[in-house]
């Protein structure tokens, strides 16, 4: 289903919180080009997801940012029917996806419908312009 | 499938357990029974309590030395929640007390009862009093001024990650967090709302008996539950602790001095913390599981050792129900059902009512009274001082739990 958004452009989307957090510049970075960026330890390969300065496993702080396949599949969801932040229009679905690499992520689902959804149903990601300076990485059904 | 997050490792700080670098012993020093709750001090809940926290926590403490027959002045420790009402520095000047031996203020769940019980047993204050004014209903929303405070600091802390990897999703407040793992923790057990609604159930009875628990002045029923509003499927309205106004004040001395004072001593048999790997507040979501609570199994783990009991010697547990899904998800916790089993056990209710198998939130719980977490404290100490307006039978042993769905904390109080 995909997410509607309020027209009032005084109203600022959530996502433009989204550069508070130092760590995750790279993601957003990424996904202005279209791509599902992912952090991961340089020295062991461990995925550093949420993105953090330092391994938790060999405390190297050498890490690397690479591309998700953007496959993956639905681990778990919610469906908001009261309006958190009036940017957002309800009923609006949220889902965690597990990539194929493993890392989970919170996302927005392209073209499935509430009662679509199932765990365990395949998905890839898609990128959708959500305002003019807005993209956001969103997941649809894997074909 | 290539390399997952991080492993959840089990607790290395257990018993006998040592160092993997130095060899060192880990094992903890033990603060078993050596401090008592003597006092408790509970300022009438309400929807708008139209006073200042500052009041109710004068008002609060000032019921709770009464009830200890302890002078004020004598209060020579304080300690509180971060987040509610005004610091020691007010307090103390409001109450005239001359002087304070030790101070702290923690953050999460009844997790300041640590700092009281250190304090009482160390000898750095003699007769502390945990406050917790919270005006929640009728007070400013405390997640718009996190929002503030983040916009201003630009803080690299794990918390942010909400507003950079959540918010833009429309995955915004607690409940919806919840809902996330509730949905999966229903996947893969086959857990029912109409298992997990009779926790809500049992709790209005009880509230329903309990003068002080505003909300339910009689008891719903199971399709009550079931018909409340879906506010983020699959969280209900009924799956979700109303807010209240209230105070709540408790004072803890040595078991010793205890003994000379108005009531039976409530002796704090154990207090422990629990945290875990890759945890972050009700969105631990890169677990390899996330529908257990580790940071409340490595708690409970802490808690049984230092009180030498099990789960089975547990008369009534006061549990954490901000958000009701998380109740099932403390009995595997801690152990008093085996994994996947929670939502069954609470199912029919019988085996958690007063008189039941295992009664929890004898008061009505932060689902019958509003959440502030102290309640279950105080409900602990009436069970054992046969003072419960839902009085259980032989209640010499009960456990409180705070702080589901991060980090955890708790108490084995005993008579």
């Amino acid at each position: 289903m995909t997410v509607k958004y309020n027209a009032d452009k005084r109203i600022p989307h959530p996502a433009k919180w989204a550069v508070l957090y130092r760590s995750s510049t790279p993601f957003w970075d990424g996904v202005k080009e279209k791509k599902l960026m992912l952090q991961r330890c340089k020295q062991c390969g461990t995925w550093l997801n949420p993105p953090r300065p330092m391994c938790p496993k060999c405390h190297s702080t050498e890490s690397e940012w690479v591309a998700s396949s953007g496959k993956g599949k639905i681990y778990s969801w919610v469906t908001y029917n009261e309006a958190p932040d009036p940017a957002f229009k309800t009923p609006y679905a949220v889902v965690l996806i597990e990539l194929e690499e493993g890392p989970r992520l919170v996302s927005n689902l392209a073209d499935i419908t509430p009662e679509d959804i199932r765990i365990g149903m395949p998905v890839e990601v898609t990128f959708e312009d959500v305002a003019e300076d807005l993209t956001l990485p969103k997941f649809k059904k894997a074909g | 499938m290539a390399k997952k997050s991080i492993k959840d490792k089990t607790n290395r700080a257990k018993s006998g357990a040592k160092s993997r670098k130095t060899g060192h012993s880990m094992a903890k020093n033990s603060i078993k029974n050596k401090t008592a709750i003597v006092g408790i001090g509970v300022v009438n809940f309400s929807k708008n309590i139209g006073r200042s926290e500052w009041y109710t926590a004068s008002q609060c403490i000032k019921l709770a030395a009464d009830d200890a027959g302890v002078n004020i002045y004598d209060i020579d420790g304080m300690v509180k929640n971060i987040d509610d009402g005004p610091d020691p520095s007010y307090v103390q000047k409001g109450l005239g007390i001359d002087n304070l031996t030790y101070h702290s203020e923690s953050h999460w769940g009844t997790s300041a009862m640590m700092n009281a019980v250190q304090a009482i047993a160390s000898g750095a204050a003699n007769y502390c009093v945990y406050y917790q004014p919270a005006h929640r209903a009728s007070g400013p929303e405390k997640s718009i001024s996190d929002y503030r405070v983040a916009r201003e600091t630009r803080d690299d802390s794990l918390d942010l990650i909400r507003y950079d990897f959540f918010s833009p999703f429309g995955l915004i407040g607690q409940t919806g967090y919840v809902g996330m793992t509730y949905q999966r923790y229903m996947y893969e057990f086959g857990v029912k709302p109409e298992q997990i609604g009779w926790i809500p159930v049992v709790e209005s009875e009880s509230a329903a008996r309990n003068p002080n628990a505003i909300f339910f002045d009689k008891p719903i029923t199971i399709k009550d539950y079931l018909n409340s509003r879906m506010v983020v499927n699959p969280m209900r309205e009924y799956d979700v602790a109303p807010k209240v106004d209230g105070a709540i004040a408790i004072i803890i001395t040595t078991t010793e001095r205890a003994r000379d004072l108005k009531h039976k001593p409530v002796i704090i048999s154990s207090c422990a913390f629990g945290m875990a790997p890759e945890g972050q507040f009700h969105t631990s979501y890169t677990r390899d599981s996330i529908t257990e609570l580790p940071e409340m199994k490595n708690m409970a783990r802490e808690l049984f050792r230092i009180a030498g009991v099990s789960p089975k010697d547990i008369k009534a547990a006061m549990l954490d129900d901000t958000f009701i899904p998380y109740v099932p998800m403390q009995l595997e916790a801690l152990g008093f059902c085996g994994r996947g089993e929670g939502a069954a056990f609470c199912e029919g209710g019988d085996r958690i009512r007063p008189g039941g198998e295992l009664p929890i939130n004898t008061d009505g719980g932060s689902f019958g009274q509003g959440k502030l977490d102290m309640t279950r404290i105080v409900e602990a100490v009436r069970q054992i001082r046969g003072t419960s307006t839902n009085q259980i039978d032989n209640a010499d042993m009960i456990l409180v739990a705070s702080g589901a769905g991060g980090p955890a904390d708790g108490l084995i109080l005993r008579g």
